[in-house]
């Protein structure tokens, strides 16, 4: 098996030969990059000054109080610029982009969250930008879709497929093998052929990296766990990369189980999903006995996709982190319940680290503490939830 | 010399592809059986693939509906089970994803471990399919594929494109079967113009790099003076959308013998 780019088996570049070159670019770019202090101080002076890092670590207290186990500390990604985790990863892609020449970004989105960071980005540094966008997502999120216009974005509606993230994911990849030279992929989560998952990582790693150092501040102790929702992975493995270590610190992902993993309406991959090769990598995906992936489905049009990264099969696969799967219900349960009792109103899909966190806070003890990553903000969401507790409201 | 080769020995090859189970599984072995009998000299089978990231709109939606209308990996084995009742030696090839090829445990027992891509390799040396073409496994990747590959006596086709540049040498050292040269950049789909020059240096270095081997020129062709062309500047032409284009249209068997025809004509003339 070729070594480059993998998670012990799980990785890869599974990949047409017209993006092998391409990718190579890329991995060689990067490498020279992420040593070079001109880009490194750039893309920190970008987080800083423009996305609004290092975000807070918030101890929630009186929720913490209210469940009535451990301290629950919420690394607040939702109050970057933009309004994700998201907005890491996009600066630092267009950035190696530009540093690398490219003139224009092509992205994937399912939520929209991907494509507004990325639409972001380019609009900051003067790149053109196409965003493809399941048929289906630009429906249900068209608020996002109008916010990347505004931004000076293209959106394409993918028709093909079902219509969602894994079929923007498959027409980004179509798009970008027929227009290779001036254009860079800008993938949004930890997934895809090497070397996006390592890139994507370490884009998002600075989340892990300062909620260590404040929680060493704050408390001075490692927490006794992490939780991050999981589609692709990407707000997981940046909260959890460099707490990779430390032994003692449980890693949880929780991903999301639509109306739960005995029905076919579910996008838990490590619940319900098989090994596989698909989108360039090696890993874990919701399929069929004959390998066709499956439709995928959770209210969260961000965890929307049948796979997750090869860095997270790995760390499941030595048991170095745990994934647990979170219904509907539960996660809009966990949506209201922070809104109502710390008055935050966070994304549908972070909300499914919260109701596991609910969950597992009143087992443990008062002087544990653990952290859950809010990966994003839920106005986009409001609509949504409204729907699902059979109130419409015109957006 | 593997069968697949076969396909080079009549003047240039005509290599068309067809997607198994479109519309239909019966519909498909009879335009698999009219395009041999209109003088192809490969004939390339497609397992549909629910996310075929490689194709333009008419393959896709090919696939789209073949999986609808029931098709599987084990039917296409039917499929072509079929054509080789009636065409033992037609040299044949299957062209899929890597998915379905690691995934297909052909009749294991649920429980039953499988070797990752036995199973598949098995059935295909008992059904005589004689190479395989996967759109998503680079050079780089094959070794786990090879290996099993190999041992069946099925040869894994390699790709180059126009970006491939200085991997072509490595490719191109010592292949299975031909090379697939993907003629331009982007997905399968019908072209109006072609950068002949090129794809003539892609042959060219391919040949440098190793003299005996053959080189068939896919993704865009349609008409006979595009085939002629290609077959002129390399071994032979690959042609999959304009014909299932031509199915989609409501094409009869007849309407493919005839299409096929005119483009083996045309290879023959380069």
């Amino acid at each position: 098996m070729n070594q480059k780019g993998r998670f012990g088996i799980y990785g890869g570049q599974y990949i047409t030969e017209t993006l092998m070159n391409a990718l190579d670019e890329l991995e060689k770019s990067y490498n020279k990059a992420k040593n070079d202090p001109a880009f490194v101080g750039e893309l920190k002076r970008l987080l800083a000054e423009y996305a609004g890092r290092p975000s807070l670590l918030y101890y929630a207290e009186k929720m913490s109080k209210d469940l009535g186990g451990c301290k629950i500390y919420l690394k607040r990604e939702d109050l970057n610029h933009t309004g994700a985790h998201k907005i890491n990863n996009a600066l630092g892609q267009a950035l190696l982009a530009k540093y690398m020449g490219k003139t224009r970004l092509i992205a994937e989105t399912g939520a929209g969250q991907h494509g507004v960071a990325t639409a972001t980005a380019a609009a900051l540094l003067g790149m053109e930008c196409d965003v493809y966008m399941g048929k289906l997502d630009t429906e249900r999120q068209a608020l996002n879709v109008y916010r990347m216009e505004l931004l000076g974005a293209r959106v394409h509606p993918v028709e093909s497929g079902t219509g969602t993230l894994k079929d923007a994911v498959n027409e980004a990849m179509r798009e970008w093998s027929c227009r290779v030279s001036d254009t860079h992929y800008c993938l949004g989560s930890c997934m895809g052929p090497h070397p996006f998952p390592t890139i994507v990582r370490d884009f998002q790693a600075v989340i892990s990296e300062e909620a260590r150092a404040q929680i060493l501040e704050k408390e001075g102790k490692l927490p006794k766990a992490v939780l991050a929702c999981v589609g692709g992975g990407s707000n997981a493995i940046g909260s959890f990369y460099n707490f990779i270590n430390d032994k003692d610190v449980q890693l949880i992902g929780c991903e999301a189980a639509g109306r739960g993993v005995d029905t076919p309406e579910t996008a838990a991959t490590m619940a319900t999903g098989s090994i596989g090769i698909f989108h360039g990598m090696k890993s874990i995906f919701c399929q069929n006995e004959e390998g066709q992936i499956a439709p995928v489905y959770s209210i969260s049009a961000g965890l929307d996709y049948p796979g997750i990264g090869p860095e997270h099969a790995y760390l499941a696969s030595i048991g170095r982190a745990s994934y647990v799967p979170i219904t509907d219900e539960e996660a809009v349960c966990a949506f209201e319940y922070l809104a109502k009792e710390e008055g935050i109103i966070c994304a549908i899909e972070s909300a499914h680290a919260l109701a596991y966190a609910i969950k597992i806070a009143p087992t443990m003890d008062k002087d544990d503490v653990i952290i859950v990553t809010l990966s994003g903000r839920g106005d986009k969401d409001v609509a949504a939830i409204a729907r699902y507790r059979g109130r419409d409201l015109h957006d | 010399m593997t069968k697949t080769l076969k396909a080079f020995e009549n003047k240039k090859a005509f290599i068309p592809f067809i997607t198994a189970g479109y519309p239909n599984a019966d519909a498909s072995v009879e335009y698999i059986l009219a395009a041999a009998d209109a003088g192809a000299d490969l004939i390339e089978v497609g397992i549909p693939f629910s996310d075929p990231t490689a194709e333009g709109p008419v393959i896709q939606k090919a696939d789209m509906v073949a999986l609808q209308n029931g098709m599987t990996v084990k039917g296409a084995f039917e499929v072509v089970e079929r054509v080789r009742k009636v065409k033992p030696d037609l040299p044949i090839a299957f062209m899929t994803y890597i998915n379905p090829v690691f995934k297909f445990r052909g009749d294991a027992p649920e429980g039953v471990e499988t070797e990752p891509y036995v199973p598949f390799f098995e059935r295909c040396k008992a059904d005589g399919i004689d190479a395989l073409i996967l759109a998503d496994l680079p050079f780089e990747e094959q070794e786990e594929v090879l290996s099993v590959s190999d041992k069946y006596g099925v040869d894994l086709i390699s790709m180059v494109s126009p970006t491939s540049e200085d991997r072509i040498r490595r490719i191109a050292k010592s292949p299975r079967g031909f090379i697939y040269v993907v003629s331009s950049m982007g997905v399968t789909g019908v072209r109006s113009s072609f950068a002949y020059d090129t794809i003539g240096n892609m042959v060219r270095l391919i040949r440098e790099t190793n003299p005996s081997v053959k080189c068939a020129v896919g993704f865009g062709i349609s008409t006979p003076e595009q085939a002629e062309k290609m077959a002129s500047i390399s071994d032979g032409a690959i042609v999959g959308s304009a014909i299932l284009r031509l199915i989609a249209g409501g094409g009869t068997k007849e309407d493919v013998y005839n299409y096929v025809k005119s483009m083996k004509d045309a290879v023959d003339r380069a």
